[in-house]
């Protein structure tokens, strides 16, 4: 059978942006959140250099507070939200359970037209109307009803990006429900595919409350009725528990799916089942429910009930609970395995480390007390720069080299993506436990400049970001070689034992000549024994 | 009977028709409660009858009449929880 890239149809473009084949989509989305990611990456580098140069500054206040919102607009809603699911989600996860595509192949097309439609209409909102929006990504009233910035457009754009989310998430739902081989049981699912699962119903039930949201305070920008404006009679913590009811859980459907995707890669690389299956994959569904319960720790200062406090920060305690049990299933894989650090997995050891940095430092702001001094500085930009780029990010690219040779039928130079590594690595670190530093002294977020003494911690922390980028570039340019003229990959160059490693490299593109009888459970790398 | 959801079940029209009359029933309850009661009561009223709609339109627009006993057990547990949180943070309402 001929492989996915060869077939389709129509050629060139149309062949792509008409096709609803999952593995193109995939792709689709893939070129899309990339060419994004670099966008972003841009703007928090110039945000960097603007500390660096003070007085006059580089940028304009107002500038700056455009970057900072676009930077995090671009981030959150195009990058790690679609993330993980809508790439190797929509790549990867009929093929896992044995499926020749997704239930709603149209629907998923769509999903990707209603990204590019909300991403087309942030960008419009930037360079029209009265300035780009000032807002931040959290778009606080009521800032964001008074501001004359074009913020209307830009909560339009974030609307319809919500949507594109929502039909992923029904659509994965519906697929491993109804389109899972025969044999493939719900404990014989790779662990991939648990996590896209509880992924999926955090889309389905939280992202229409903040779509409603958004709309609420588009309504009251035109209309001038005051939901939220506490001048009209509004409340604006009704906004902000609104809001963090979505977003926080929504930091969950920005991980799940990359702790899912460290679980391929750990045992793949330690040759030996992975440690803990049920727990694992129900340590997901704790993570999907517990948190979408701790929404008020982003609200610790802002003047609503003790009680309220006391429960949301033990909550916060809860959900490290199951996080916790995931990084130790992943060290007990280790544990007498035979490691072969590869690309993927050394990428992968990173995610664990860094994601524990991010997870420990969370639970510090999950303290009352520590939180007040901390809320709104560097110290928070520094522990979700952790948890969602040295976390989800990171897993990104751990993903990106694990699938890369599956995807695209060609090989990467692997020296290269283990250079890579090493300036990403301590840049980030400089980057952002600068922040963490620099935060813990007091140095406000969303600040244009500082005061004399945060300095030296601002040029190690720009010093971080110019080492980081310039690893990031290297890292995605070996890829983009490898892509024009990689050697040919064969079908299993990792020895992995998931479905996806049992067809050709790149993939048919239907998948499967004949839909595979599932015998047992996955991650059997020594049959005889381990069943 | 088949549980795996795969065939169209048939809900009388009848059931459905009460099922929206009780609901109807509730909705001007809530709203009665929203106006009358004081603020502090008619909390603890929408967490009462807000639930018991939801479950109504789970148990029978949703049907969830006709799905394993596991998962109407597991989607009924999660709603409760949601609601033993949600009565925990009004619960300051008592002394506030
Ligand atoms: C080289 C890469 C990056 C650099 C240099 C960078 C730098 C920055 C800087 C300087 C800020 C503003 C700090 C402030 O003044 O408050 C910021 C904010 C932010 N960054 Fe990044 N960042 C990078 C990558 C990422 C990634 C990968 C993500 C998400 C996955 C991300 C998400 C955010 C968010 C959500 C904000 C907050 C925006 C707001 O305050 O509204 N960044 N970043």
């Amino acid at each position: 059978m001929s492989s996915y890239l060869d077939t389709g149809g129509r050629g060139g473009i149309a062949g792509w942006i008409f096709s609803t084949d999952h593995k193109r989509i995939g792709i689709l989305y893939l070129a899309t959140m990339t060419g994004l990611f670099f966008v972003a990456v841009v703007i928090g580098v110039l945000m960097r250099v603007e500390q660096l140069v003070l007085d006059p500054p580089l940028f304009a206040p107002q500038v700056y507070n455009a970057f900072f919102t676009v930077h995090g607009v671009i981030m959150i809603f195009m990058f790690v939200l679609p993330g993980l699911g809508a790439v190797f989600g929509n790549f990867f996860l009929p093929i896992m359970i044995g499926a020749r595509d997704v239930s709603f192949p149209r629907l998923n097309l769509m999903s990707w037209y209603a990204f590019v439609a909300g991403t087309v209409i942030v960008f419009v909102s930037l360079f029209t109307g009265d300035g780009a929006p000032d807002t931040g990504w959290t778009f606080y009233v009521p800032f964001s009803v008074r501001t004359g910035t074009n913020v209307t457009l830009g909560l339009t754009g974030v609307f319809m990006l919500g949507f594109s989310s929502i039909l992923t998430g029904l659509n994965f739902i519906t697929t491993i429900h109804r389109l899972r081989a025969p044999g493939m049981t719900w404990h014989r699912m790779p662990l991939f595919a648990w996590s896209l699962y509880g992924t999926a119903w955090v889309q389905l039930l939280a992202t229409p409350i903040v779509g409603i949201t958004l709309l609420l305070v588009i309504a009251e920008r035109v209309f001038g009725i005051g939901v939220f404006d506490p001048a009209k009679g509004g409340d604006p913590i009704l906004y902000q528990h609104l809001f963090w009811t979505y977003s926080h859980p929504a930091v969950y459907i920005m991980i799940l799916p990359a702790m899912g995707a460290i679980t391929e890669i750990l045992p793949t690389f330690a040759h030996r089942t992975v440690f803990g299956y049920k727990a694992i994959a129900y340590s997901s569904m704790a993570i999907a429910f517990l948190g979408s319960l701790v929404w008020g720790h982003h609200m610790f200062t802002s003047g609503m009930s003790e009680q309220a406090n006391l429960l949301f920060s033990l909550f916060t305690f809860l959900v490290a609970v199951p996080s916790a049990i995931k990084v130790f299933n992943w060290t007990s894989t280790l544990y007498k395995g035979s490691i072969e650090v590869r690309p993927p997995m050394l990428y992968a050891l990173t995610f664990v480390f860094l994601f524990a940095i991010g997870g420990l430092t969370g639970l510090m702001q999950g303290a009352l007390a520590v939180n007040v001094h901390l809320h709104d500085t560097y110290f928070i930009v520094g522990h979700f720069h952790y948890v969602m780029f040295g976390g989800t990010g990171v897993a990104f690219f751990a993903a990106l080299l694990y699938w890369f040779p599956k995807m695209f039928g060609r090989t990467y130079n692997e020296r290269v993506a283990n250079l890579a590594w090493a300036p990403i690595f301590v840049g980030f670190n400089l980057l952002y436990f600068g922040m963490l530093v620099l935060g813990y002294m007091g140095m406000p977020r969303r600040y244009f400049t500082h005061l004399p003494q945060y300095h030296t911690g601002h040029v190690i922390a720009s010093v971080g970001s110019f080492i980081l980028a310039a690893g990031l570039v290297l890292f995605f340019a070996n890829l983009v070689v490898a892509l024009l003229r990689g050697k040919r990959a064969e079908s299993n160059p990792w020895g992995g034992v998931t479905l996806e490693w049992r067809i050709g490299s790149p993939p048919p593109a239907e998948n499967f000549d004949v839909i595979p009888e599932i015998q047992g459970r996955p991650y059997r790398f020594n049959p005889e024994v381990s069943e | 009977m088949d549980r795996t959801g795969s065939e169209t079940h048939v809900m009388p029209y009848r059931t459905l028709v009460r099922v929206w009359l009780v609901l109807l029933g509730l909705t001007g309850a809530l709203v009665a409660a929203g106006t009358t009661l004081h603020p502090s009561l008619s909390v603890w009223a929408m967490l009462v009858i807000t639930p018991v709609k939801a479950g109504l339109i789970f148990y029978y627009f949703m049907h969830l009449k006709y799905e394993k006993p596991l998962l109407t057990g597991l989607v009924f547990v999660t709603l409760g929880l949601l609601v033993l949180v949600i009565g925990l943070l009004f619960s300051d309402l008592f002394y506030r």
